[in-house]
């Protein structure tokens, strides 16, 4: 691929804006998946294996993501020295 | 298990933690350890969340209540993954005002306002004294265990008795290693390693004990499954409520706990360990819970009906014969027990010194000056607040007798501390919140939570009786402390996290929406909400020109500790292009002073004491229009123009100060002319008086031979004073030719006390050295270096105006260098003249010649330069005070090599 040019910084800077983007929603679809067993509750009792199963799929599943976005972070911030530029907006909303 | 046994397997364990807490404070000491602040160790110190609670009372809970447990766990993993939101910022935030605590970052984001710290640091220290007596309640229950499961060995002493000797030896080794310095933001790489090793001990042993449960007490995880169906566990009941509840205060709690903002957000070393916490802190907790389910299972299968399920961890190995694995898993339970003991005692140890004792003692002192040493008191106040907070858990413990109301107190203790969660996150994110909010906040919360939960926690008939419970004060039914306004059927802990997060909440916006921050305030709101925006986030809060220097660095030094302090002088002076340890009051230069002070004694005392060298502390113009959006660009402008007449002014006085030295070198040069033709003539004078006489010849031989004496002695001195001039020369140009060998400094030092005693030898003279210290050896050139400390020794004999003189002689070797102070109790040199001393021709005061051409400082300095090492004048030590810096091991220049 080749190395010069706008078209291709450009495309890079918004990688990875949405790598960040993908980093802010992961926690938001993790709470998500926690929640869910609340759906399927039911007044008899849930049943613990399969209940615990999915919960620890989920767990290990957010595990892993996590660990390849910070890793791809980790990368994209040693390509670009100044890394905390395009994160401004995110300051005042909460 | 023998009990003498278990007690000697505890304390070798101990003692094992103690040489890896030694060996890496030594290996930090000497620079060696940045390998241990790697992200693997930054990950596993986090796992102090973890505690004796979660080790054995997991099991506990899944037997009771199925996988609701997991929430406990489920909360910080959603907080670690989503750490770009708010851990980032906490951790960037913390590092920038160098926070050492939770009440710190609390008070300093408003205002910097110590009341609110003090609010904090209550609220912290009742929330978490009963959680740390939860701690020392379950290695006296282990030990317990252990006790029962066998009768040979010593017989066991009763809990009290081990719950004191626990809690004793954890002060020990809280105290040891928790306070051993007060410096670089507050970090303790020592125990944050051992806090890392026990958290290795604890998850392999609760892997351990799943393994086995697993694999050899069922029949693989297939089996394993079919078990849990088939058990009283098969089905649990999902309370949406208590689910989703749960799941926020763990998060709530990760956040807010003092010991987790402490491994967190204080010692944090590196922003970048954060992504690797990320993912590997959430999979350590994975891996701590993966078990829990199977382990109780199988307990509740195996064991008689009524054994303590909290216990399964340990009694489940033990009935099968295990007792090898028994062992592990309790020195599992003892790590937990122990590494959250020693943070949480270390965290609230912080908060009480810096935010109550230390304030305190500044209002009470007598004078306005800084006397004594803030340092000695701040670590003493530490160490007692340790052990105060040590005390108190096993009061508690005590008093409570280990009853049952411990068992609930984690979540107790997690409802307490989420009350500052409001005012964190608020105060990080919106720069409306204000003091007035944060203070309502925090005390509304922290009276519901009080109510409905703390005081209930102990039982009905404790504090509130079960007909006060049941029909509210004064029989108001709807203020009963668990359905307050009505509210019944909700479990009591959702429905006080409910109320006293809602009245916090309220009071917090509607306090800060009414109310007008001070100017610190909003600057203090600005640095943390615009944290990443360099632009903004650096406000300067103090004018210029009012504070000393000096008096500045003797605060400092009473503080960060001399050789601290030097340094950060230096260090700005150098940043500011001056030379020498007295950089100009600058507010760039007070602004990092005050961050730097805070890491030692919190933001609110490090301000006040600056305030009072500094003047008021204000905020000027520039920064409140900065503050005020619409004007900013402005003002930017305006603020830039300004700094760079500054920079302006600051280049014009160092020019200016640059010429007064030229001149009055010129005017030296010229009197150095003429007094040396002066000593030049006086000789040359009478050696041609004598020499004229001699020639006439008709001389009695005694006037002869006294004439010749004469020439002889005049001849001398003239050789003496042409050969410092050559030397001068020799040194200058680096040609001269030194002789390196290995030198014993002790040897080295003797030798020049003995030769400076012929100065003034009539002087009732003290040197006072250190022996030990000195024990060094040293590449280099000994005569030379004996040179420079004849001189300096006998430039204290001579110049030392006290009535009883006395010279300090120390010794330090930092990193590869080795560091020579001598001090002497004279009125020192004054500050004008500090810069002139090194020059040639420099003579101080008129009246005291004592020989010599003033050339002795320009030698030593000059020796110095070619010993690879320097000689400067340190100010504010009471005294003249000259430091020599010198190599350990002095390389060949390669002028020397090629010679």
């Amino acid at each position: 691929m080749s190395r010069r040019g706008p078209i291709i910084l450009a495309r890079r800077a918004y990688r990875q804006r949405r790598l960040r983007d993908a980093v802010r929603l992961l926690p938001l679809a993790g709470a998500f998946l926690f929640l869910l067993p609340i759906l399927w509750s039911s007044p008899e009792g849930n049943v613990t294996a399969t209940d615990g199963i999915y919960l620890f799929a989920v767990w290990l599943g957010l595990v892993a993501l996590a660990a390849l976005m910070a890793r791809a972070l980790g990368a994209e911030e040693e390509l670009d020295t100044p890394p905390l530029s395009g994160d401004v907006p995110e300051g005042g909303g909460g | 298990m023998p009990f003498n046994l278990l007690v000697l397997a505890c304390i070798s364990y101990a003692a094992m933690l103690f040489l890896v807490a030694f060996a890496v404070e030594r290996r930090a000491e000497r620079g060696e350890a940045r390998w241990l602040r790697s992200p693997l160790v930054y990950t596993l110190s986090l796992s102090i969340y973890c505690t004796a609670w979660t080790f054995y009372g997991a099991v506990g809970y899944a037997a009771r209540s199925g996988l609701e447990f997991a929430t406990i766990y489920l909360g910080p993993t959603l907080v670690f993954i989503g750490w770009w939101w708010v851990l980032r910022k906490l951790v960037r935030i913390a590092r920038q005002q160098r926070v050492t605590s939770i009440a710190d970052m609390i008070s300093g984001r408003y205002g910097k306002s110590n009341m609110l710290g003090v609010v904090v640091t209550v609220l912290n220290v009742i929330a978490v004294t009963p959680y740390i007596a939860l701690q020392l309640q379950s290695v006296t229950l282990s030990f317990g265990v252990f006790a029962a499961a066998g009768s040979e060995g010593w017989a066991v002493p009763d809990t009290e008795a081990t719950a004191l000797w626990v809690a004793g030896g954890l002060t020990l080794f809280t105290i040891l290693f928790g306070t051993r310095n007060l410096d670089a933001n507050e970090q303790h790489t020592g125990v944050v390693t051992a806090i890392a090793v026990e958290a290795v001990v604890k998850l392999v042993a609760l892997l351990a004990v799943g393994v086995f449960v697993v694999w050899l007490v069922a029949d693989g995880p297939a089996d394993m499954v079919a078990r849990i169906g088939a058990s009283a566990l098969g089905h649990w009941d999902l309370v949406p409520s208590r689910w989703a509840g749960l799941t926020f205060l763990s998060a709530a709690a990760v956040l807010t706990l003092p010991r987790m903002f402490q491994v967190v957000v204080v010692e944090n070393s590196d922003e970048r360990f954060l992504p690797t916490a990320s993912w590997a802190f959430p999979l350590y907790l994975m891996a701590m819970s993966l078990f829990v389910v199977p382990i109780a299972v199988m307990g509740l299968e195996v064991m008689p009906e009524g054994a303590n399920p909290d216990l399964f961890v340990l009694t489940l190995p033990l009935s099968q014969g295990h007792g090898g694995l028994a062992m592990l898993a309790f020195l599992g339970g003892f790590s937990s027990a122990t590494s959250m003991v020693i943070v949480a005692s270390i965290a609230l140890a912080t908060m009480v010194s810096n935010h109550i004792v230390v304030p305190l003692w500044l209002s009470l002192r007598p004078t306005r000056e800084v006397t004594g040493d803030v340092r000695r008191l701040v670590l003493m106040s530490r160490r007692f607040s340790i052990a105060g907070v040590l005390g108190l858990g096993y009061l508690y413990y005590s008093l409570s007798g280990g009853a049952s109301a411990l068992a609930a107190i984690g979540l107790v203790s997690f409802a307490g501390v989420a009350q500052m969660l409001p005012a964190m996150l608020g105060g990080v994110f919106w720069r409306g919140a204000t003091r007035i909010g944060a203070m309502a906040g925090v005390l509304i919360g922290f009276v519901v939570w009080i109510y409905t939960l703390f005081l209930p926690s102990f039982g009905p008939g404790a504090i509130f009786t079960a007909e006060f419970l049941a029909t509210g004060p004064f029989g108001l039914g709807w203020l009963r402390p668990q359905a307050l306004f009505g509210i019944e059927g909700l479990d009591p802990l959702m429905h006080a996290l409910f109320w006293s997060l809602a009245f916090n909440i309220v009071a917090f916006v509607v306090g800060s929406l009414v109310s007008f921050p001070t100017p610190v305030e909003r600057v203090q709101g600005l640095a943390f909400v615009d944290v990443f925006d360099p632009e903004r986030a650096e406000p300067q809060a103090w004018v210029r020109g009012l504070a000393d220097a000096e008096a500045l660095l003797v605060l400092a030094q009473r503080i960060l500790g001399d050789d601290a302090a030097l340094g950060f002088f230096e260090m700005q002076a150098q940043a500011q292009g001056k030379a020498g340890y007295l950089p100009d009051p600058v507010p760039e230069f007070l602004d990092a002073l005050e961050r730097r002070l805070a890491g030692s004694v919190g933001a609110a005392a490090a301000h006040a004491m600056i305030a009072e060298l500094a003047g008021r502390a204000r905020v000027t113009v520039v920064d409140l229009m900065r503050v005020a959006d619409e004007t900013a660009q402005i003002m930017e402008y305006s603020s830039r123009l300004e700094s760079q007449r500054e920079e302006l002014t600051r280049t014009a006085r160092q020019l200016r100060e640059a010429n007064e030295k030229l001149t009055q070198l010129s005017v030296q040069k010229d009197a150095f002319l003429s007094q040396i033709s002066h000593e030049l003539r006086t000789p040359m004078t009478s050696i041609r008086a004598f020499s004229e006489m001699l020639r006439e010849g008709d001389m009695p031989p005694d006037m002869a031979a006294n004439s010749a004496r004469i020439i002889n002695e005049e001849a001398i001195r003239l050789t003496r004073l042409l050969d410092d001039l050559l030397d001068l020369g020799v040194l200058e140009n680096h040609t001269v030719r030194l002789s390196l060998r290995l030198a014993s400094l002790t040897e080295l030092l003797d030798r020049a006390v003995r030769a400076a005693a012929q100065t003034r030898p009539e002087r009732d003279f003290t040197v006072i050295r250190d022996l030990p210290s000195e024990a060094l050896f040293i590449r280099t050139d000994p005569d030379r270096l004996a040179q420079v400390c004849i001189n300096l020794i006998a430039n204290a004999r001579k110049y030392c105006d006290a009535a009883w003189a006395e010279l300090r002689i120390t010794v330090r070797q930092r990193g590869g260098r080795v560091i020579l102070d001598f001090i002497d109790n004279g009125t020192g040199i004054p500050k004008d003249k500090q810069s002139l001393i090194f020059e040639k021709f420099a003579r101080l005061t008129d009246q005291t010649r004592a020989g010599g051409a003033g050339l002795g400082l320009a030698i030593c300095r000059e020796i110095m330069v070619n010993l690879g090492g320097s000689i400067s004048y340190l100010p504010g030590q009471g005294g003249a005070a000259f430091r020599v810096v010198l190599p350990l091991q002095m390389k060949k220049t390669p002028e020397d090599e090629a010679a």
